[in-house]
């Protein structure tokens, strides 16, 4: 594996170019906190379980983990530190902080990321349907309760959510 | 903690092998050395002899394996690189030549005296060394034989080995700093950590510097030392910073919680009074003691819960096995000994035709009563709090077809010993910074401690900072474990705050030239005749062109007792109630929780939203334990479940529909405003709740965790068998 050559990748992060070299094994996960410099996108599970890794590709939500870098040659990724925009927090940053959401706050970014993704989806999510929208992301604190009731007030709250 | 990175760092990677016991034959580090950029392959022949060892109640882990590995996961050798890829590369490259032996992975294989020891005897003292019982315990009261009851109910239930998973996995940073080591870890006890350094590294307190970032969730399992030792002396002999990042895996096989199998011999009058509780409890601890005899100890020493009994018997015994370090795990052993005790008490009121709720009421210890005799009495109205929780569930309502109904009590004794000291440093501006060393590891302890400073000193939180996490600059703290943090550092806080009130009246004394008695302060004022003045406006008054601050200092202590069976008597209980409603799928053996309700006796919320929060939090915690979590080892003590995709967690999808946590607020508490400590107790009764509601809605009774569809089908489908053989008879 040390063998491996580098190889150049470039892709959008949170609306900035960014060109970096990684290798070929590289996921996303890694090249956003060490090549990148963003350490807001967490590592827990690395095999695309826990959902810590959460960020948005082309607007949708991956697991980072489960990406290799060469992969996003020219995609827009989002990350957690790309959501406020000019000084102020997303609706669903604000919500969690409303709420009360957050105890750790280790499962946060990719929490945040998965209700942006499911309000970008389906703006007025039922109960049941931010239940099944955040299923893919573990919190082993709060007890989900909180989480949820957030992500149903940034809907009502008529979340305006960056794809 | 993941996040922090150094200049010209190095990475670890530890070298394992895939069986739990094995005689180390030969380790070769050849092929590993010889790729480009390692710097070191370490293993027990390249650090001293004997062996460093360390651990909170016996010094008996070793940095790295010692001639056996005694546990799956327990590292022979560590590789350093230059990259975290060359070292997981050389890690692979490294040959362990092992010969597997027989494994202790199980309560019965640790009491077959044929079976191997799983630590050498010279390691140990005292009548057991040649045994894998590390310790045990005798507790009790009343008559010296078991009095004659009405009914005696003998059951035996198990508790299985869990993960703590917190989401964030371990992960260790330690760097050369001149003649001493920084060490880097998201631990719960940082103090504690300085101190197993100092003493394995030859060196004063004083050269020895912990940094705790707040942890990534913790929940007991990042309390005591693992591989910080290894990366501190790495760091000391290569002269360079080394990083540890521990796969979630990897975090699985550092420490888990422990097991539990409890024989209960219980005896009732008719009227469902306890005459007597005979326990037998055995502990399945793993190949070094960590903190586990403490859980086991503690634990049981209330195995009669909350209930009044006339006489007791508890026998405990904390077993060696090869499996991973049993540790603390949110509750310390108290959910496991809640969930043989609320099992039994059901079993007795399903035997004696007496209600659930009523049982439980008709033996609980009212406020002031003494359960454990001699012991510290009961600090609560633990009867209004399980009366809460009925009247929320609507006990008294009947249930619909295929539904049950659980409720279940549990008390935990808090912190009995030690000390938490904080400073508080009021600035000229009013606004103070609080130096205090208790981890926040979620539970919020920064935004308390900061509530209590602004509280007493009459400003806004956003005008206090909290300092945390660095031995070199809090005052000492024991530990942030047991709920302790607001009644033991919150009062630290307190007092500081208290002593800077005082040191502000002499202060205004002098500056005005005035009698002690005609100068008050209150949080935030000082008023002097015909004048208030605020905290500031003195401090410039009195400090004029020099400048300067005030300093407080405030301690708690809880001091050893005796000859208490835990040291001393704890500082409060910390009591809760379950109750909850299931429905059960007799197809499936599928439980929806359709409401769950969750009663903590906190004494007085100094932050209701989260003593709320934390109540959900350990509720759904406990829902895992209950209900899908379990570490399954093969014969050979190897864990098959490594990680997030074979070991399950509660997920959104498994939370009941409907979720309620109460607190009962009676000011009743030793901690500052009279709170008391809190966010263990949702755990307590979460699984004998539930167990008691599959019971209720189907008769099938199971005595073993976790409640998994499987096993909850099979007790189902017997049950009905039964009540089908039963009437037979009859019908024809």
């Amino acid at each position: 594996m040390t063998e491996m050559t580098e190889t150049t990748v470039t892709f959008t992060v949170n609306g900035a170019v960014r060109t970096i070299k990684v290798f070929p094994r590289t996921t996303l996960l890694d090249a956003l906190r060490w090549q990148v410099g963003l350490t807001g996108t967490k590592k827990c599970c690395a095999e695309g379980e826990c959902g810590a890794c959460t960020v948005l590709l082309d607007g949708r939500a991956v697991n980072s983990c489960l990406v290799l870098a060469v992969e996003v040659e020219d995609a827009a990724v989002v990350t957690v530190e790309g959501l406020a925009t000019a000084g102020h927090l997303s609706s669903v940053q604000d919500a969690f902080l409303t709420e009360g959401a957050i105890q750790c706050g280790f499962c946060i970014p990719g929490m945040v990321m998965a209700a942006h993704a499911l309000l970008a989806e389906n703006s007025r999510p039922s109960e049941a349907e931010v239940r099944e929208g955040l299923s893919g992301n573990l919190c082993r604190c709060a007890g989900y309760q909180r989480i949820v009731q957030a992500v149903l007030l940034a809907a009502a709250d008529g979340a305006t959510v960056e794809r | 903690m993941g996040d922090i990175r150094l200049e010209d760092m190095l990475h670890v990677k530890l070298v394992t092998i895939d069986c739990a016991h094995a005689r180390i034959l030969s380790i070769n580090d050849e092929h590993a050395r010889a790729l480009p950029g390692v710097r070191e392959v370490v293993s027990a022949a390249g650090l001293p002899n004997p062996m460093p060892r360390f651990g909170p109640v016996y010094q008996d882990r070793p940095v790295l394996a010692v001639q056996e590995t005694r546990f799956h996961g327990e590292p022979v050798a560590a590789v350093v690189a230059d990259t975290e890829q060359a070292a997981e590369e050389a890690a692979a490259l490294v040959e362990v030549c092992y010969e597997e032996l027989p494994a202790v992975a199980t309560i019965a294989a640790a009491l077959d005296p044929s079976m191997p020891l799983v630590q050498d005897a010279e390691l140990r003292t005292g009548p057991h060394a040649g045994t894998n019982l590390l310790c045990e315990w005798r507790f009790g009261w009343g008559d010296a034989e078991m009095p004659a009851a009405d009914h005696v109910l003998d059951n035996t239930y198990t508790f299985p080995m869990v993960t703590h998973f917190a989401i964030e996995p371990h992960c260790f940073l330690a760097a050369p700093d001149h003649d001493g080591v920084i060490v880097w870890s998201a631990v719960q006890h940082p103090f504690v950590l300085q101190q197993v350094i100092a003493r394995l590294l030859d060196m004063p307190l004083t050269k020895v510097r912990v940094h705790a970032p707040d942890p990534g969730g913790a929940f007991g399992g990042k309390q005591h030392a693992k591989y910080e030792p290894l990366l501190a002396l790495l760091a000391v002999r290569l002269q360079c910073p080394v990083r540890l990042e521990l796969t979630l895996s990897e975090t699985f096989q550092a420490v888990r919680r422990t097991a539990f199998q409890i024989r209960l011999r219980s005896g009732f009058a008719s009227d469902g009074t306890l005459r007597f509780q005979d326990a037998e409890c055995n502990a399945l601890v793993g190949a070094y003691a960590d903190i586990a005899p403490r859980v086991v100890s503690k634990a049981c020493y209330f195995m009669c819960g909350p209930y009044l009994v006339p006489t007791a018997r508890i026998h405990a015994r904390a077993l060696l096995s090869h499996t991973p370090p049993a540790t603390a795990f949110r509750g310390f052993g108290t959910p496991q000994v809640a969930w043989a005790l609320e099992s039994q008490m059901d079993e007795a009121a399903r035997r004696l035709g007496i209600d659930r709720l009523e049982i439980r009421l008709k033996n609980l210890a009212r406020a002031g009563e003494q359960f454990v005799p001699g012991d510290k009495p009961a600090d609560g109205n633990w009867p209004q709090a399980l009366r809460r929780a009925a009247a929320a569930i609507g006990w008294e309502r009947p249930t619909a077809p295929g539904r049950g109904r659980g409720i279940a009590v549990g008390v935990k004794a808090s912190a009995t010993t030690g000390a938490s000291y904080a400073i508080v440093r009021l600035h000229v501006d009013g606004s103070a910074t609080v130096l205090a060393a208790t981890s926040d590891m979620g539970q919020g302890a920064r935004t308390v401690l900061a509530q209590v400073a602004a509280q007493e000193l009459g400003v806004g939180v956003d005008q206090i900072r909290i300092v945390m996490g660095d031995t070199a600059i809090v005052p000492f703290d024991l530990q942030t474990s047991a709920s302790r943090s607001v009644v033991f550092m919150g009062t630290a806080v307190l007092e500081a705050c208290r002593d800077i009130h005082a040191k502000l009246q002499v202060m205004a004394c002098e500056a005005f030239g005035l009698p002690p008695d005609s100068v008050q302060i209150t949080p935030g004022m000082v008023r002097v005749p015909a004048r208030k003045l605020t905290f500031a406006e003195l401090l410039s008054e009195a400090f004029a062109g020099v400048h300067g601050e005030v300093i407080g200092v405030g301690s708690r202590r809880g001091e050893r007792v005796g000859n208490h069976p835990l040291g001393g008597p704890p500082a409060f209980y910390e009591f809760s109630c379950t109750a909850c409603e299931v429905e059960v799928d007799p197809e499936t053996g599928e439980i929806l929780i359709v409401k769950h309700i969750s009663v903590a006796d906190v004494g007085k919320a100094l932050n209701p939203a989260q003593a709320h929060s934390q109540d959900e939090g350990a509720a759904v915690m406990g829902l895992g334990h209950s209900l899908m979590e379990h570490l399954i080892l093969d014969e050979r003590g190897r864990i098959l479940n490594l990680g997030a995709l074979d070991y399950r967690v509660p997920t959104t999808k498994d939370m009941p529909l409907e979720m309620h946590s109460l607190l009962v607020e009676n000011g009743d508490g030793p901690g500052p405003y009279g709170s008391k400590g809190a966010g263990e107790g949702g755990l307590f009764g979460v699984a004998p709740a539930i167990a008691s509601a599959v019971a209720d809605a189907t008769g099938a009774v199971i005595r073993e965790l976790p409640l998994t569809p499987e096993r909850i089908w099979e007790a189902v489908t017997q049950q009905a068998a039964a009540n089908r053989t039963q009437r037979l008879p009859a019908d024809t």
